[in-house]
């Protein structure tokens, strides 16, 4: 399939490891050894759940996120009040989020397929959530209904993104353990809105990815 | 406690009066000091030069030197760090057994010389005198692969008569390196430089440390910038007491 | 100020390059105005973690555990990868793994790509050989972009374009966007970049990057970043093409827990860097219809096969070495003639060119630790460069001329010297005579020396030498017994 020989590279690397490690391949040795491991870090809550979600809402904040807390019930004049409040006329919004949740007054749009350009003529996305993680005040998307592929909530300048209680941990090893299921699904970690340090190390908000971050936590 | 001295080959030829300072405060706490007469070198340079091969000797050299000693004290971090981080793997890598098995018999028994005092005997007041504006540069050695702490610190603010400021950015390099100082050594000025400054922001009259190599680097650049800042020795300034107080050397 | 790619074949020694370097004041300031920044917020964020100690001695032995059995991680992850709509292909050395990416770019039937910043593919000059078969790469990182279009090389590995300020920065964007009322304020700068690489993100139907972490159990590939530029050059292309050095394996999705909090604390001091992407071979409608893999050792089987340095492999890239090394704080990255640089770069880089280049940069260090100290996963630098050390004083002394090497002669005779006590306190008292010509009295008559000679001269440029006191303290020691008894 390329003009070199992949088979022949492939079997020189494998070999030259083999000889490095002075062993052949065991899988059997190779799999106790990985559970002998010390994992003595934090691997647990060590906090109260209501105080897992300020943290949560703390640490968004830190990276100028607005976070709203709402009642189910009140879910779409709650979203209607971050839309207003940052202008936003036009999203987009991927299948599976339940439609009695939008509120009306804006112009909701399916993603059927847009394309990239098309994407990036809606102000924002709207979407679910398969988790929050406290510690580092991060939501993680994954390619199911109410969240969609990864391009919408990334193309768009804005993103609301809609948290349930209940998904929220307190530490990254409690949110890769509840992933662990779904771990081939196409999933993203979102901290923020985008942003660089690379002039002067100041944290400049919004290069590529959108500018503005809301989470509304769902209680 | 019968107290075996490990001068180091660098203090022994160029500061000979760090040595004596040892002897008179582990004596003045009432302890003996032997010197076993043929230590040379731990073998420091050698090794972090490349040249292993010609450390390997010294490391059976130190051992059989020391091995009947009760404890070792050495007024030198980087020295001690040497022995702890090296010899082990220096003995495994001549394969002899016996050597490994002396090698750890006698490592618990060495001590970096404020170490000994804090650590081992538990003493921060040790009877000194010194009635001047000192600051103390952590050695990357001590601070790093001894984790010497504030242990000196607590020996210092010990001491009768003693203003002690703190260096800014202790934990910075003064760029001695041993043969980096040679070897790169536009980069080791500049980093001299550096800790220089912060030495004069201080406004004290002597720089002390656990390690004279740092210190000769240092006391190098305060000569010939005429600051009149001297360095001494850890050791130095606990050995100064009412009785006799330190004195700068006669010419 | 550097022409032409960091290439550790051609570049000058260290000492020469860093001399070069420290003559540059903007650099200087530049680089310390950075490193002290992202130092300080690396501090607070480690503090802030109480099981920071227990994190990095898992993430040290889970890199270790890997290197252990490679093999089997790889094959797993070609095969789980494979399973997934991938295709994997596997590169014996940079020039290998250049051209296959430059054919798949080709069958993909684009003549431009959009990159992510990727050291692995600076480490094998890719841009160039894409270039030379007439494919357009743009780097699509901030950083990356800074030095494209200024014609720059990256000088760290996490935040490539650190020696660059605001003002240089605005100078190079205004030339090559043509944009000459553009402001200098970061943010005005953000802006430009993000509006000149828009377009490109939604037209280039090819992306390239390199990979933070491939994934055995499932077959996925990990990537940290944090402007959002890797995500467009991860979705929006209909081919991906990710480059990764063999050493980038975990065993399991379950070791993320561990590396996603390492790195991002270490390498910006962030909890957690804005975007984090993983995927998994080819999605249904997400992200790119063709996926490659290509596995690239590059001297990597090498360093694995040297028990003392195998460490190295370890390494996550964080970059905070370079931000605690006091020698990278002193000359920046072009230094190091690679762009690997700092401390990682003097353990890596040799041995990337197996030990027959970039020989000075062993010796770029003071061996202070502050590296090994800061390191997520605990690679223990001072004790791998002076291995690497031992390497090059073993490949200079060998042979004919060896017998020419001024330090190896000078370091034998002392190592003969501090084998006999009887050798060693002659050699004091010959240093006191042969030292006498040197010194000079100063005003309170202690003699210095301001003035050595040969290798030594490098103490002298800017240090003095006190004298050698006339009594050793053995001889005062021995005088003192006598005297006792
Ligand atoms: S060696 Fe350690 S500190 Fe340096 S870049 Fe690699 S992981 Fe980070």
């Amino acid at each position: 399939m390329t003009t070199s020989s992949p088979l022949s590279a492939r079997a020189e690397i494998l070999q030259k490891i083999r000889i490095a490690n002075a062993h052949a391949p065991d899988t059997a040795i190779a799999q106790s050894a990985w559970s002998d491991l010390p994992r003595d870090y934090k691997r647990t809550s060590t906090l109260a759940h209501n105080a897992v979600l300020d943290l949560l809402a703390d640490r968004l904040h830190d990276y100028d996120a607005q976070v709203l807390r709402s009642a189910l019930a009140d879910l779409p004049r709650n979203i209607a009040a971050m839309l207003s409040a940052r202008s936003i006329q036009r999203l987009v919004v991927p299948a599976g989020l339940p439609p009695e949740w939008l509120p009306p007054g804006f112009i909701f749009t399916p993603d059927d397929s847009l394309s990239s350009a098309e994407l990036d003529r809606v102000d924002g996305v709207l979407t679910a959530s398969t988790l929050a993680i406290a510690e580092t005040g991060t939501v993680v998307l994954q390619n199911v209904p109410g969240q969609g592929r990864r391009a919408l909530s990334l193309v768009p300048d804005y993103h609301l993104c809609l948290v349930q209680s209940a998904d929220v941990v307190q530490t990254v090893p409690e949110a890769m353990a509840r992933l662990q299921p779904t771990a081939t699904l196409p999933t993203t970690f979102v901290s923020g809105p985008s942003a660089t340090a690379d002039i002067e190390m100041t944290r400049i908000k919004g290069v590529h990815g959108p500018r503005f971050l809301d989470v509304i936590l769902i209680v | 406690m019968r107290v075996s001295l490990f001068i180091t080959c660098y203090n022994d030829t160029l500061f000979p009066q760090t040595g004596r300072a040892v002897v008179r405060v582990l004596e003045r706490l009432g302890h003996t000091v032997d010197f076993p007469p043929g230590q040379t070198c731990c073998g420091q340079m050698h090794w972090n030069t490349g040249y292993q091969a010609e450390a390997l000797p010294l490391l059976q050299r130190f051992v059989d030197q020391f091995r009947a000693s009760e404890v070792v004290v050495v007024p030198s971090s980087s020295c001690v760090a040497m022995m702890r981080e090296h010899y082990p793997k220096m003995a495994a890598t001549l394969d002899d057994p016996r050597l490994t098995a002396d090698v750890e018999a006698l490592l618990p028994k060495v001590f970096e010389f404020s170490e000994f005092l804090t650590r081992r005997l538990g003493l921060e007041d040790v009877g000194a005198f010194y009635p001047h504006r000192v600051t103390y540069h952590a050695s990357c050695h001590g601070l790093r692969s001894l984790s010497l702490g504030d242990g000196p610190l607590r020996l210092l603010r010990a001491v009768r008569g003693i203003d002690l400021v703190e260096l800014e950015r202790v934990d910075q390099c003064c760029g001695f390196g041993g043969t980096f100082a040679i070897k790169n050594a536009d980069v080791s000025t500049a980093m001299l430089e550096e800790k220089i400054s912060a030495v004069l922001d201080t406004s004290a009259d002597t720089c002390t440390a656990c390690d004279n190599s740092c210190l000769m680097h240092l006391q190098g650049a305060l000569h010939r910038q005429r600051t009149g800042v001297k360095t001494l020795h850890l050791a130095e300034i606990l050995a100064s007491d009412e009785l006799s107080p330190y004195q700068d050397a006669a010419p | 100020m550097s022409e032409g790619p960091l290439d550790p074949t051609t570049a000058p020694t260290f000492p020469i390059a860093a001399r070069a370097a420290m003559g540059d004041a903007q650099l200087r300031n530049n680089v310390r105005h950075a490193t002290n920044v992202i130092q300080a917020k690396r501090a607070r964020v480690v503090d802030e973690m109480p099981d920071w100690q227990a994190l990095r001695e898992a993430g040290k032995q889970i890199r270790q555990h890997t290197m252990r059995h490679l093999d089997i991680y790889l094959e797993q992850f070609e095969a789980n990868c494979t399973r997934a709509g991938g295709v994997v292909h596997w590169a014996r050395n940079a020039a290998e793994a250049s051209r296959i990416v430059v054919d798949l770019v080709k069958q993909s039937g684009s003549d431009e790509v959009i990159k992510i910043k990727s050291m692995t593919t600076e480490e094998i000059q890719l841009n160039h050989a894409l270039e030379a078969a007439g494919i357009h790469p743009y780097e699509t990182d901030l950083a990356e972009l800074i030095i494209q279009l200024g014609n720059d090389q990256p000088s760290h590995i996490v935040v490539p374009a650190l020696h660059k300020n605001r003002q240089q920065i605005r100078e190079i964007f205004q030339r090559t966007m043509h944009l000459p009322q553009l402001g200098d304020q970061p943010q005005d700068l953000a802006d430009a970049a993000r509006i000149f690489l828009r377009e490109k993100f939604l037209r280039v139907k090819t992306g390239v990057s390199g990979a933070n972490f491939l994934i055995a159990e499932t077959g996925g590939v990990c990537i940290v970043e944090s402007e959002g530029n890797g995500r467009m050059c991860l979705t929006l292309p209909e081919t991906l093409i990710t480059v990764a050095g063999i050493d980038k394996v975990l065993p399991r999705f379950q070791d993320l827990e561990v590396m996603l909090q390492l790195l991002p604390r270490s390498a910006t001091g962030e909890r957690m860097n804005p975007y984090n992407s993983l995927w998994t071979g080819v999605h249904a409608n997400d992200g790119p219809r063709a996926f490659h893999v290509v596995l690239m050792d590059n001297a990597r089987s090498e360093i694995l096969a040297d028990e003392e340095s195998r460490q190295t492999l370890n390494c996550i890239r964080c970059g905070a070495c370079q931000n605690a090394c006091p020698v990278y704080r002193q000359t920046g990255g072009h230094a190091y003639g690679s762009v690997y640089a700092g401390p990682i770069g003097a353990i890596l880089t040799p041995q990337l060119q197996q030990m027959q280049h970039a020989q000075s940069l062993p010796y770029a260090s003071s061996l202070c630790g502050a590296c090994y100290e800061v390191c997520p996963v605990k690679i223990n630098i001072p004790e791998v460069l002076i291995h690497l050390r031992n390497q090059v004083v073993l490949q200079n002394t060998a042979g004919i001329a060896g017998l020419f090497d001024v330090e190896a002669a000078a370091m034998k005779a002392m190592a003969a010297i501090f084998r006999s006590e009887r050798r060693f306190k002659a050699a004091q008292r010959l240093g006191r005579i042969a030292e006498t010509p040197l010194v000079r009295r100063d005003q309170q008559g202690l003699g210095w020396i301001s003035w050595l000679p040969g290798i030594l001269g490098g103490w002298s440029q800017a240090r003095d030498l006190q004298q050698m006191p006339q009594q050793t303290f053995r001889d005062w020691w021995e005088k003192r017994s006598n005297h006792d008894n």
